[in-house]
Protein backbone atom coordinates (compact mmCIF):
# COMPACT_ATOMS: atom_id res chain seq x y z
CA UNK A 1 0.00 0.00 0.00
CA UNK A 2 2.84 2.20 0.80
CA UNK A 3 4.64 1.47 -2.46
CA UNK A 4 1.18 2.21 -4.01
CA UNK A 5 0.84 5.37 -2.32
CA UNK A 6 4.46 6.49 -3.15
CA UNK A 7 3.66 5.67 -6.93
CA UNK A 8 0.62 7.78 -6.99
CA UNK A 9 2.34 10.74 -5.71
CA UNK A 10 5.22 10.44 -7.96
CA UNK A 11 3.16 9.98 -11.02
CA UNK A 12 0.66 12.77 -9.79
CA UNK A 13 3.41 15.19 -9.40
CA UNK A 14 5.19 14.79 -12.36
CA UNK A 15 1.79 14.74 -14.26
CA UNK A 16 1.29 18.55 -13.14
CA UNK A 17 4.76 19.62 -13.42
CA UNK A 18 5.06 18.55 -16.97
CA UNK A 19 1.34 20.08 -17.53
CA UNK A 20 2.97 23.46 -16.35
CA UNK A 21 5.84 23.37 -17.91
CA UNK A 22 3.54 23.03 -21.37
CA UNK A 23 2.93 26.26 -20.84
CA UNK A 24 5.95 27.93 -19.31
CA UNK A 25 8.59 26.28 -21.77
CA UNK A 26 10.15 28.85 -24.36
CA UNK A 27 10.19 25.98 -26.84
CA UNK A 28 7.42 24.85 -29.11
CA UNK A 29 8.92 21.38 -29.31
CA UNK A 30 10.05 21.23 -25.09
CA UNK A 31 5.91 21.85 -24.85
CA UNK A 32 5.26 18.88 -26.84
CA UNK A 33 7.39 16.91 -25.20
CA UNK A 34 6.46 17.46 -22.01
CA UNK A 35 2.81 17.20 -22.96
CA UNK A 36 4.06 13.80 -23.61
CA UNK A 37 5.27 12.83 -20.43
CA UNK A 38 2.30 14.11 -18.79
CA UNK A 39 -0.01 11.76 -20.98
CA UNK A 40 2.44 9.25 -20.21
CA UNK A 41 2.06 9.93 -16.80
CA UNK A 42 -1.90 10.15 -16.54
CA UNK A 43 -2.03 6.43 -18.47
CA UNK A 44 0.35 5.34 -15.27
CA UNK A 45 -2.35 7.01 -13.05
CA UNK A 46 -4.88 5.14 -14.69
CA UNK A 47 -2.93 1.48 -14.22
CA UNK A 48 -3.09 2.43 -10.13
CA UNK A 49 -6.56 2.48 -10.26
CA UNK A 50 -6.97 -0.75 -11.89
CA UNK A 51 -8.17 0.89 -15.21
CA UNK A 52 -5.66 -0.95 -17.62
CA UNK A 53 -7.58 -1.00 -21.05
CA UNK A 54 -7.78 2.91 -20.55
CA UNK A 55 -4.43 3.13 -19.44
CA UNK A 56 -3.30 1.12 -22.56
CA UNK A 57 -5.80 3.22 -25.14
CA UNK A 58 -4.84 7.08 -24.01
CA UNK A 59 -0.92 5.69 -24.66
CA UNK A 60 -1.73 4.41 -28.17
CA UNK A 61 -4.25 7.55 -28.85
CA UNK A 62 -2.64 10.21 -27.42
CA UNK A 63 0.76 9.59 -27.07
CA UNK A 64 1.27 7.10 -29.73
CA UNK A 65 -0.69 8.78 -32.73
CA UNK A 66 -2.08 12.47 -31.79
CA UNK A 67 1.40 13.59 -30.00
CA UNK A 68 3.47 12.51 -33.08
CA UNK A 69 1.54 14.55 -35.22
CA UNK A 70 1.96 17.11 -32.79
CA UNK A 71 5.70 17.08 -32.81
CA UNK A 72 5.76 16.70 -36.46
CA UNK A 73 4.05 20.18 -37.42
CA UNK A 74 5.59 21.57 -34.39
CA UNK A 75 8.79 20.81 -35.54
CA UNK A 76 8.41 21.75 -39.36
CA UNK A 77 7.09 25.44 -38.11
CA UNK A 78 9.51 27.97 -38.05
CA UNK A 79 8.65 30.02 -34.41
CA UNK A 80 10.26 32.88 -33.38
CA UNK A 81 10.13 32.35 -29.70
CA UNK A 82 10.41 35.41 -28.70
CA UNK A 83 6.98 36.46 -31.07
CA UNK A 84 5.57 33.71 -28.85
CA UNK A 85 5.96 35.02 -25.47
CA UNK A 86 4.14 38.43 -26.44
CA UNK A 87 0.67 36.76 -26.57
CA UNK A 88 0.57 35.22 -23.45
CA UNK A 89 -0.53 37.37 -20.98
CA UNK A 90 -2.99 38.25 -23.56
CA UNK A 91 -4.28 34.35 -23.47
CA UNK A 92 -3.96 33.97 -19.88
CA UNK A 93 -7.60 35.25 -19.29
CA UNK A 94 -9.10 32.75 -21.80
CA UNK A 95 -7.03 30.47 -20.84
CA UNK A 96 -7.60 30.15 -17.53
CA UNK A 97 -11.46 30.60 -17.58
CA UNK A 98 -11.43 27.39 -19.67
CA UNK A 99 -9.77 25.83 -17.14
CA UNK A 100 -12.34 26.73 -14.44
CA UNK A 101 -15.06 25.37 -16.04
CA UNK A 102 -13.18 22.42 -17.08
CA UNK A 103 -13.07 22.45 -13.12
CA UNK A 104 -16.26 23.27 -12.52
CA UNK A 105 -18.01 20.46 -14.70
CA UNK A 106 -15.60 18.11 -12.74
CA UNK A 107 -16.90 18.75 -9.34
CA UNK A 108 -20.51 18.81 -10.50
CA UNK A 109 -19.92 15.00 -12.39
CA UNK A 110 -18.78 14.34 -8.98
CA UNK A 111 -21.96 15.96 -6.88
CA UNK A 112 -19.58 18.19 -5.01
CA UNK A 113 -22.78 21.26 -5.61
CA UNK A 114 -25.29 18.54 -4.26
CA UNK A 115 -28.41 16.67 -6.20
CA UNK A 116 -26.10 13.03 -6.50
CA UNK A 117 -23.51 12.36 -9.01
CA UNK A 118 -25.19 11.12 -12.42
CA UNK A 119 -21.64 9.74 -13.20
CA UNK A 120 -20.51 7.90 -10.00
CA UNK A 121 -24.17 6.33 -10.66
CA UNK A 122 -23.09 4.98 -13.92
CA UNK A 123 -19.89 4.13 -12.46
CA UNK A 124 -21.40 1.57 -10.32
CA UNK A 125 -23.95 0.37 -12.82
CA UNK A 126 -20.48 -0.78 -14.84
CA UNK A 127 -18.95 -2.12 -11.72
CA UNK A 128 -21.92 -4.22 -11.24
CA UNK A 129 -21.00 -5.82 -14.57
CA UNK A 130 -17.17 -6.02 -13.51
CA UNK A 131 -16.79 -8.37 -10.80
CA UNK A 132 -14.56 -11.03 -11.57
CA UNK A 133 -14.53 -9.98 -15.39
CA UNK A 134 -11.79 -8.68 -16.83
CA UNK A 135 -11.37 -5.11 -17.33
CA UNK A 136 -11.81 -4.39 -21.01
CA UNK A 137 -14.87 -6.86 -21.13
CA UNK A 138 -16.56 -5.30 -18.75
CA UNK A 139 -16.17 -1.66 -20.85
CA UNK A 140 -17.00 -3.43 -24.20
CA UNK A 141 -20.30 -5.33 -21.82
CA UNK A 142 -21.12 -1.47 -21.47
CA UNK A 143 -20.51 0.46 -24.50
CA UNK A 144 -21.96 -2.15 -26.79
CA UNK A 145 -25.20 -2.53 -25.30
CA UNK A 146 -25.88 0.30 -23.37
CA UNK A 147 -24.20 2.97 -24.70
CA UNK A 148 -24.53 1.76 -28.31
CA UNK A 149 -26.13 4.22 -30.35
CA UNK A 150 -24.14 7.19 -28.16
CA UNK A 151 -20.81 5.36 -29.28
CA UNK A 152 -21.82 4.67 -32.83
CA UNK A 153 -23.09 8.55 -33.27
CA UNK A 154 -19.36 9.62 -31.81
CA UNK A 155 -17.53 7.36 -34.61
CA UNK A 156 -20.11 9.12 -37.33
CA UNK A 157 -18.94 11.97 -36.37
CA UNK A 158 -15.52 11.30 -36.08
CA UNK A 159 -15.64 10.00 -39.67
CA UNK A 160 -17.30 13.21 -40.69
CA UNK A 161 -14.12 15.36 -39.26
CA UNK A 162 -11.95 13.76 -41.32
CA UNK A 163 -13.79 13.42 -44.51
CA UNK A 164 -14.25 17.60 -43.93
CA UNK A 165 -10.07 17.54 -43.19
CA UNK A 166 -9.67 15.82 -46.45
CA UNK A 167 -12.20 17.69 -48.39
CA UNK A 168 -10.46 21.30 -46.97
CA UNK A 169 -7.08 20.60 -47.74
CA UNK A 170 -7.43 18.41 -51.46
CA UNK A 171 -6.41 20.36 -54.43
CA UNK A 172 -6.88 18.89 -57.41
CA UNK A 173 -3.84 19.78 -59.85
CA UNK A 174 -4.38 19.38 -63.43
CA UNK A 175 -1.57 17.49 -65.65
CA UNK A 176 -0.05 15.47 -63.16
CA UNK A 177 1.00 11.88 -64.04
CA UNK A 178 0.10 8.80 -61.77
CA UNK A 179 1.18 5.56 -61.25
CA UNK A 180 -1.30 3.25 -62.05
CA UNK A 181 -0.39 0.21 -60.49
CA UNK A 182 -3.30 -2.03 -61.96
CA UNK A 183 -2.32 -1.19 -65.69
CA UNK A 184 0.91 -2.06 -64.89
CA UNK A 185 0.75 -4.89 -63.65
CA UNK A 186 -1.91 -6.08 -66.11
CA UNK A 187 0.16 -5.25 -69.16
CA UNK A 188 0.88 -8.34 -71.32
CA UNK A 189 4.36 -9.54 -72.18
CA UNK A 190 4.10 -8.39 -75.75
CA UNK A 191 3.60 -5.00 -75.00
CA UNK A 192 6.20 -5.17 -72.13
CA UNK A 193 9.12 -7.00 -73.83
CA UNK A 194 10.74 -7.13 -77.47
CA UNK A 195 12.75 -10.00 -78.56
CA UNK A 196 15.46 -7.70 -80.77
CA UNK A 197 17.76 -9.17 -82.93
CA UNK A 198 20.63 -6.89 -82.83
CA UNK A 199 23.20 -6.89 -85.59
CA UNK A 200 26.86 -6.35 -84.03
CA UNK A 201 27.84 -2.88 -84.03
CA UNK A 202 24.05 -1.94 -85.40
CA UNK A 203 22.70 -0.79 -82.01
CA UNK A 204 18.87 -0.76 -81.08
CA UNK A 205 17.38 1.91 -83.05
CA UNK B 1 16.12 -22.81 6.09
CA UNK B 2 14.25 -23.64 2.69
CA UNK B 3 10.78 -22.49 3.80
CA UNK B 4 11.99 -19.43 5.09
CA UNK B 5 14.01 -18.49 1.93
CA UNK B 6 10.57 -19.16 -0.15
CA UNK B 7 9.04 -17.12 2.42
CA UNK B 8 11.47 -14.36 1.91
CA UNK B 9 11.58 -14.09 -1.54
CA UNK B 10 7.60 -14.90 -1.64
CA UNK B 11 6.15 -12.24 0.60
CA UNK B 12 9.04 -9.65 1.92
CA UNK B 13 9.06 -6.48 -0.25
CA UNK B 14 13.00 -6.55 -0.67
CA UNK B 15 12.51 -10.16 -1.58
CA UNK B 16 9.99 -9.55 -3.92
CA UNK B 17 12.61 -6.51 -5.29
CA UNK B 18 15.16 -9.20 -6.21
CA UNK B 19 13.02 -11.76 -7.90
CA UNK B 20 11.69 -9.01 -10.11
CA UNK B 21 15.33 -7.97 -10.85
CA UNK B 22 16.37 -11.44 -11.62
CA UNK B 23 13.52 -11.62 -14.18
CA UNK B 24 14.30 -8.48 -15.83
CA UNK B 25 18.18 -9.65 -15.83
CA UNK B 26 17.53 -13.44 -17.02
CA UNK B 27 15.37 -11.28 -20.49
CA UNK B 28 17.57 -8.49 -20.95
CA UNK B 29 20.78 -10.50 -20.68
CA UNK B 30 20.06 -13.63 -22.98
CA UNK B 31 17.80 -10.73 -25.66
CA UNK B 32 21.39 -8.70 -25.77
CA UNK B 33 23.27 -11.84 -26.89
CA UNK B 34 20.18 -12.85 -29.48
CA UNK B 35 20.45 -9.38 -30.47
CA UNK B 36 24.34 -9.52 -30.71
CA UNK B 37 24.32 -13.02 -32.85
CA UNK B 38 21.61 -11.67 -34.80
CA UNK B 39 23.83 -9.09 -36.21
CA UNK B 40 26.50 -12.18 -36.91
CA UNK B 41 23.54 -14.03 -38.58
CA UNK B 42 22.39 -10.92 -40.47
CA UNK B 43 25.85 -10.38 -41.97
CA UNK B 44 26.24 -14.18 -43.02
CA UNK B 45 23.06 -14.56 -44.37
CA UNK B 46 23.64 -11.34 -46.89
CA UNK B 47 27.36 -12.28 -47.44
CA UNK B 48 26.17 -16.16 -48.63
CA UNK B 49 23.33 -14.18 -50.70
CA UNK B 50 26.39 -12.38 -52.69
CA UNK B 51 28.40 -15.00 -52.91
CA UNK B 52 30.56 -13.87 -49.91
CA UNK B 53 31.68 -15.26 -46.80
CA UNK B 54 31.29 -12.46 -44.00
CA UNK B 55 32.40 -11.89 -41.04
CA UNK B 56 35.06 -14.85 -40.59
CA UNK B 57 38.51 -13.52 -39.10
CA UNK B 58 37.42 -12.73 -35.20
CA UNK B 59 37.09 -16.32 -33.17
CA UNK B 60 36.35 -19.37 -35.03
CA UNK B 61 33.91 -18.50 -37.93
CA UNK B 62 34.06 -14.62 -37.13
CA UNK B 63 31.80 -15.87 -33.98
CA UNK B 64 33.70 -13.35 -32.15
CA UNK B 65 32.55 -10.56 -34.45
CA UNK B 66 29.76 -8.72 -33.19
CA UNK B 67 31.79 -8.56 -29.52
CA UNK B 68 34.67 -6.52 -31.22
CA UNK B 69 31.90 -4.53 -32.72
CA UNK B 70 30.74 -3.64 -29.67
CA UNK B 71 33.86 -3.03 -27.76
CA UNK B 72 34.50 -1.03 -30.53
CA UNK B 73 32.13 1.50 -30.59
CA UNK B 74 32.84 1.33 -26.69
CA UNK B 75 35.93 2.65 -27.35
CA UNK B 76 35.50 5.50 -29.54
CA UNK B 77 34.62 9.04 -28.66
CA UNK B 78 31.38 10.36 -28.33
CA UNK B 79 30.99 13.50 -30.86
CA UNK B 80 27.63 15.80 -30.45
CA UNK B 81 27.66 18.32 -32.68
CA UNK B 82 27.93 22.10 -31.64
CA UNK B 83 24.89 23.10 -32.63
CA UNK B 84 22.40 19.93 -31.74
CA UNK B 85 20.48 20.14 -28.86
CA UNK B 86 22.56 18.18 -26.52
CA UNK B 87 19.75 17.03 -24.08
CA UNK B 88 17.54 15.50 -26.45
CA UNK B 89 20.59 13.94 -28.50
CA UNK B 90 21.68 12.13 -26.06
CA UNK B 91 17.66 11.04 -24.74
CA UNK B 92 16.59 10.24 -27.82
CA UNK B 93 18.61 6.18 -28.44
CA UNK B 94 17.75 6.01 -25.13
CA UNK B 95 14.05 6.29 -25.71
CA UNK B 96 14.79 3.60 -28.72
CA UNK B 97 16.07 1.29 -26.46
CA UNK B 98 14.47 1.23 -23.67
CA UNK B 99 11.15 1.27 -25.66
CA UNK B 100 13.13 -1.74 -27.61
CA UNK B 101 13.51 -3.76 -23.68
CA UNK B 102 10.35 -3.26 -22.06
CA UNK B 103 7.92 -5.07 -24.04
CA UNK B 104 9.20 -8.09 -23.28
CA UNK B 105 7.94 -7.59 -19.85
CA UNK B 106 4.48 -9.36 -22.01
CA UNK B 107 6.08 -11.88 -24.09
CA UNK B 108 5.34 -15.33 -22.74
CA UNK B 109 8.24 -17.28 -23.08
CA UNK B 110 6.72 -20.80 -22.51
CA UNK B 111 3.78 -21.65 -20.27
CA UNK B 112 3.92 -19.14 -17.35
CA UNK B 113 7.61 -18.19 -18.14
CA UNK B 114 6.19 -14.36 -18.42
CA UNK B 115 7.53 -11.61 -16.43
CA UNK B 116 3.90 -9.50 -16.42
CA UNK B 117 1.29 -11.77 -17.19
CA UNK B 118 -1.39 -8.50 -17.63
CA UNK B 119 -4.27 -8.95 -19.45
CA UNK B 120 -4.11 -6.37 -21.86
CA UNK B 121 -0.66 -7.51 -22.92
CA UNK B 122 -1.81 -7.18 -26.76
CA UNK B 123 -2.59 -3.77 -26.17
CA UNK B 124 1.08 -2.83 -23.97
CA UNK B 125 3.12 -4.50 -26.90
CA UNK B 126 1.03 -1.93 -29.32
CA UNK B 127 1.19 1.06 -27.20
CA UNK B 128 4.87 0.68 -26.88
CA UNK B 129 5.70 -0.50 -30.33
CA UNK B 130 4.12 3.39 -31.27
CA UNK B 131 6.33 4.95 -28.54
CA UNK B 132 9.77 3.77 -30.62
CA UNK B 133 9.05 6.20 -33.12
CA UNK B 134 9.97 8.96 -30.45
CA UNK B 135 13.12 7.94 -30.41
CA UNK B 136 13.66 8.63 -34.42
CA UNK B 137 11.64 11.90 -34.53
CA UNK B 138 13.30 13.42 -31.30
CA UNK B 139 16.81 12.32 -32.89
CA UNK B 140 16.55 14.06 -35.96
CA UNK B 141 14.95 17.14 -34.60
CA UNK B 142 18.01 17.57 -31.52
CA UNK B 143 20.45 16.48 -34.34
CA UNK B 144 20.21 19.76 -36.51
CA UNK B 145 20.89 18.19 -39.59
CA UNK B 146 19.06 18.29 -42.75
CA UNK B 147 19.68 14.24 -43.50
CA UNK B 148 18.38 13.72 -40.00
CA UNK B 149 15.23 15.24 -40.10
CA UNK B 150 13.97 14.60 -43.44
CA UNK B 151 15.29 10.79 -42.34
CA UNK B 152 13.37 11.39 -38.68
CA UNK B 153 10.25 12.90 -41.07
CA UNK B 154 10.32 9.79 -43.69
CA UNK B 155 10.53 7.20 -40.52
CA UNK B 156 7.67 9.16 -38.48
CA UNK B 157 5.67 8.89 -41.44
CA UNK B 158 6.20 5.48 -42.03
CA UNK B 159 5.40 3.83 -38.77
CA UNK B 160 2.47 5.86 -38.07
CA UNK B 161 0.89 4.29 -41.25
CA UNK B 162 1.85 1.12 -40.79
CA UNK B 163 1.19 0.83 -37.25
CA UNK B 164 -2.52 1.22 -38.31
CA UNK B 165 -2.54 -1.72 -40.38
CA UNK B 166 -1.03 -3.71 -37.85
CA UNK B 167 -3.49 -2.17 -35.25
CA UNK B 168 -5.98 -3.81 -37.45
CA UNK B 169 -4.10 -7.59 -37.81
CA UNK B 170 -3.90 -7.61 -33.72
CA UNK B 171 -7.83 -6.96 -33.70
CA UNK B 172 -8.73 -9.53 -35.55
CA UNK B 173 -6.55 -12.22 -34.04
CA UNK B 174 -7.80 -10.87 -30.40
CA UNK B 175 -11.47 -11.49 -31.68
CA UNK B 176 -10.43 -15.38 -32.46
CA UNK B 177 -8.54 -15.51 -29.12
CA UNK B 178 -11.27 -13.38 -26.96
CA UNK B 179 -8.96 -12.23 -24.52
CA UNK B 180 -5.89 -9.37 -24.46
CA UNK B 181 -3.97 -11.80 -22.61
CA UNK B 182 -0.88 -13.07 -24.68
CA UNK B 183 -0.71 -16.50 -22.86
CA UNK B 184 -3.91 -17.23 -23.61
CA UNK B 185 -3.78 -16.13 -27.60
CA UNK B 186 -1.13 -19.08 -27.96
CA UNK B 187 -3.27 -21.28 -25.73
CA UNK B 188 -6.25 -20.85 -27.80
CA UNK B 189 -4.03 -22.14 -30.60
CA UNK B 190 -3.37 -25.74 -29.62
CA UNK B 191 -2.94 -28.59 -31.44
CA UNK B 192 -1.35 -29.54 -34.72
CA UNK B 193 0.52 -26.70 -36.73
CA UNK B 194 -2.29 -26.13 -38.74
CA UNK B 195 -4.42 -24.86 -35.87
CA UNK B 196 -2.10 -22.08 -35.32
CA UNK B 197 -3.70 -18.73 -37.05
CA UNK B 198 -1.20 -18.77 -39.50
CA UNK B 199 -3.44 -20.69 -42.14
CA UNK B 200 -7.09 -19.39 -40.84
CA UNK B 201 -5.72 -15.78 -40.78
CA UNK B 202 -2.84 -16.16 -44.01
CA UNK B 203 -3.47 -12.63 -45.65
CA UNK B 204 -3.19 -10.54 -41.92
CA UNK B 205 0.13 -12.77 -41.03
CA UNK B 206 1.42 -11.61 -44.38
CA UNK B 207 0.01 -8.03 -43.75
CA UNK B 208 1.77 -8.19 -40.18
CA UNK B 209 4.97 -9.63 -41.64
CA UNK B 210 5.32 -6.54 -44.34
CA UNK B 211 4.22 -4.33 -41.85
CA UNK B 212 6.76 -5.58 -39.16
CA UNK B 213 9.27 -4.94 -42.10
CA UNK B 214 8.46 -0.84 -42.66
CA UNK B 215 7.41 -0.93 -38.21
CA UNK B 216 11.63 -1.52 -37.96
CA UNK B 217 12.85 0.62 -40.77
CA UNK B 218 13.94 -2.52 -42.94
CA UNK B 219 14.77 -3.46 -46.44
CA UNK B 220 12.68 -2.89 -48.88
CA UNK B 221 11.61 -0.13 -46.69
CA UNK B 222 14.56 1.07 -45.27
CA UNK B 223 13.85 4.89 -46.99
CA UNK B 224 14.46 6.52 -43.47
CA UNK B 225 18.00 5.76 -43.68
CA UNK B 226 18.86 5.20 -47.71
CA UNK B 227 22.74 5.65 -47.43
CA UNK B 228 22.03 6.69 -51.01
CA UNK B 229 20.01 10.32 -50.26
CA UNK B 230 20.24 10.90 -47.18
CA UNK B 231 23.44 9.55 -45.63
CA UNK B 232 22.41 7.42 -42.78
CA UNK B 233 18.89 9.11 -41.87
CA UNK B 234 18.48 10.35 -38.51
CA UNK B 235 21.51 8.19 -37.25
CA UNK B 236 23.78 10.67 -39.08
CA UNK B 237 25.72 12.51 -36.54
CA UNK B 238 25.08 9.80 -34.22
CA UNK B 239 28.77 8.24 -33.17
CA UNK B 240 30.19 5.52 -30.54
CA UNK B 241 27.93 4.45 -27.59
CA UNK B 242 24.54 6.01 -28.42
CA UNK B 243 24.80 5.08 -32.07
CA UNK B 244 25.55 1.61 -30.74
CA UNK B 245 22.03 2.31 -28.63
CA UNK B 246 20.39 3.07 -31.62
CA UNK B 247 21.80 -0.04 -33.52
CA UNK B 248 20.94 -2.53 -30.54
CA UNK B 249 17.11 -1.13 -30.58
CA UNK B 250 16.88 -1.45 -33.79
CA UNK B 251 17.40 -5.53 -34.16
CA UNK B 252 15.98 -6.01 -30.60
CA UNK B 253 12.64 -4.21 -32.19
CA UNK B 254 13.22 -6.71 -34.78
CA UNK B 255 13.50 -9.76 -32.69
CA UNK B 256 10.68 -8.09 -30.56
CA UNK B 257 8.42 -8.14 -33.74
CA UNK B 258 9.45 -11.44 -34.73
CA UNK B 259 8.21 -12.68 -31.11
CA UNK B 260 4.91 -10.97 -31.69
CA UNK B 261 4.44 -12.41 -35.01
CA UNK B 262 5.32 -16.02 -33.63
CA UNK B 263 2.76 -15.78 -30.33
CA UNK B 264 0.01 -14.54 -32.41
CA UNK B 265 0.28 -16.71 -35.66
CA UNK B 266 2.57 -19.59 -34.97
CA UNK B 267 1.82 -20.57 -31.93
CA UNK B 268 4.17 -19.13 -29.67
CA UNK B 269 5.69 -21.54 -27.25
CA UNK B 270 3.55 -24.69 -28.58
CA UNK B 271 5.23 -27.41 -30.75
CA UNK B 272 3.85 -28.12 -34.29
CA UNK B 273 3.00 -31.59 -33.34
CA UNK B 274 1.34 -32.57 -30.16
CA UNK B 275 2.97 -36.01 -29.39
CA UNK B 276 5.34 -37.57 -27.35
CA UNK B 277 8.70 -36.83 -28.62
CA UNK B 278 8.37 -33.49 -29.66
CA UNK B 279 6.53 -32.10 -26.74
CA UNK B 280 9.75 -33.27 -23.93
CA UNK B 281 11.55 -30.32 -26.40
CA UNK B 282 10.88 -27.08 -24.35
CA UNK B 283 8.39 -24.70 -25.29
CA UNK B 284 11.25 -21.76 -24.86
CA UNK B 285 12.87 -23.95 -27.40
CA UNK B 286 10.36 -24.01 -30.31
CA UNK B 287 9.45 -20.19 -28.91
CA UNK B 288 13.48 -19.28 -30.16
CA UNK B 289 12.80 -21.59 -33.11
CA UNK B 290 10.20 -19.85 -35.01
CA UNK B 291 11.35 -16.39 -33.85
CA UNK B 292 14.59 -17.20 -35.46
CA UNK B 293 12.89 -18.56 -38.46
CA UNK B 294 11.36 -14.96 -38.88
CA UNK B 295 14.05 -13.51 -38.48
CA UNK B 296 16.16 -15.31 -41.62
CA UNK B 297 13.29 -13.78 -43.33
CA UNK B 298 13.86 -10.18 -42.15
CA UNK B 299 17.93 -10.95 -43.61
CA UNK B 300 16.55 -12.96 -46.85
CA UNK B 301 14.53 -9.89 -47.73
CA UNK B 302 17.12 -7.13 -46.78
CA UNK B 303 19.34 -9.25 -49.35
CA UNK B 304 17.05 -9.86 -52.20
CA UNK B 305 14.90 -6.67 -52.73
CA UNK B 306 15.58 -3.48 -53.64
CA UNK B 307 14.15 -0.67 -51.82
CA UNK B 308 10.53 1.12 -52.50
CA UNK B 309 9.69 4.59 -53.08
CA UNK B 310 7.90 7.01 -50.73
CA UNK B 311 5.03 7.36 -52.45
CA UNK B 312 4.89 3.46 -53.54
CA UNK B 313 5.75 3.25 -49.75
CA UNK B 314 2.59 5.49 -48.57
CA UNK B 315 0.39 3.78 -51.48
CA UNK B 316 0.92 0.10 -50.22
CA UNK B 317 0.23 1.16 -46.64
CA UNK B 318 -2.99 3.38 -46.78
CA UNK B 319 -4.50 1.98 -50.31
CA UNK B 320 -4.02 -1.60 -50.45
CA UNK B 321 -2.98 -3.02 -46.26
CA UNK B 322 -5.59 -0.74 -44.76
CA UNK B 323 -8.64 -1.37 -46.59
CA UNK B 324 -7.62 -5.88 -47.07
CA UNK B 325 -6.92 -5.53 -43.36
CA UNK B 326 -10.24 -3.70 -42.92
CA UNK B 327 -12.05 -6.11 -45.15
CA UNK B 328 -10.30 -8.99 -43.72
CA UNK B 329 -11.70 -7.98 -39.90
CA UNK B 330 -15.19 -7.50 -40.88
CA UNK B 331 -14.86 -11.12 -42.54
CA UNK B 332 -13.58 -12.48 -39.48
CA UNK B 333 -16.27 -11.14 -37.28
CA UNK B 334 -18.75 -12.03 -39.27
CA UNK B 335 -17.90 -15.50 -40.21
CA UNK B 336 -17.15 -15.81 -36.02
CA UNK B 337 -20.72 -14.56 -35.39
CA UNK B 338 -22.70 -16.06 -37.61
CA UNK B 339 -20.55 -19.41 -37.69
CA UNK B 340 -21.39 -19.37 -33.72
CA UNK B 341 -17.53 -19.82 -33.14
CA UNK B 342 -17.36 -16.56 -31.40
CA UNK B 343 -14.95 -17.36 -27.92
CA UNK B 344 -15.57 -16.97 -24.83
CA UNK B 345 -19.85 -17.12 -24.92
Amino acid sequence: MLLQALAFYLFAFVTIAAGAMVVASRNPVYSVLFLILAFFNAAALFLLIGAEFVAMILVIVYVGAVAVLFLFVVMMLDIKVAELREGFLKYAPIGSLIGIVLLAEILLALGVFGGGSPTIATLNQAGAHVGSVENTRAIGRVLYTQYFFLFQSAGVVLLVAMIGAIVLTLRRRPGVRRQRVAEQLYRPKDQAIAVVKVPTRGGVS
Amino acid sequence: MYADLIHFFTTHWLGQAIVILAECLAVTVPLLVAVAYMTYADRKIWASIQLRRGPNVVGPFGLLQPFADGLKLLLKETIVPSSANTVLFLIAPMITFMTALISWAVVPFSDGWVIANINVGILYLFAISSLGVYGIIIAGWASNSKYAFLGALRSAAQMVSYEVSIGFVLVTVLLCVGSLNLSKVVLAQAGWFWNWYWLPLLPMFVIFFISALAETNRTPFDLPMSEAELVQGFQTEYSSMPFALFFLGEYANMILLSAMGSVLFLGGWMSPIPYAPFTYIPGVVWFALKIASLLFVFSWTKGTLPRYRYDQLMRLGWKVFLPISLGWLVLTAAVLQFGGLVPGK
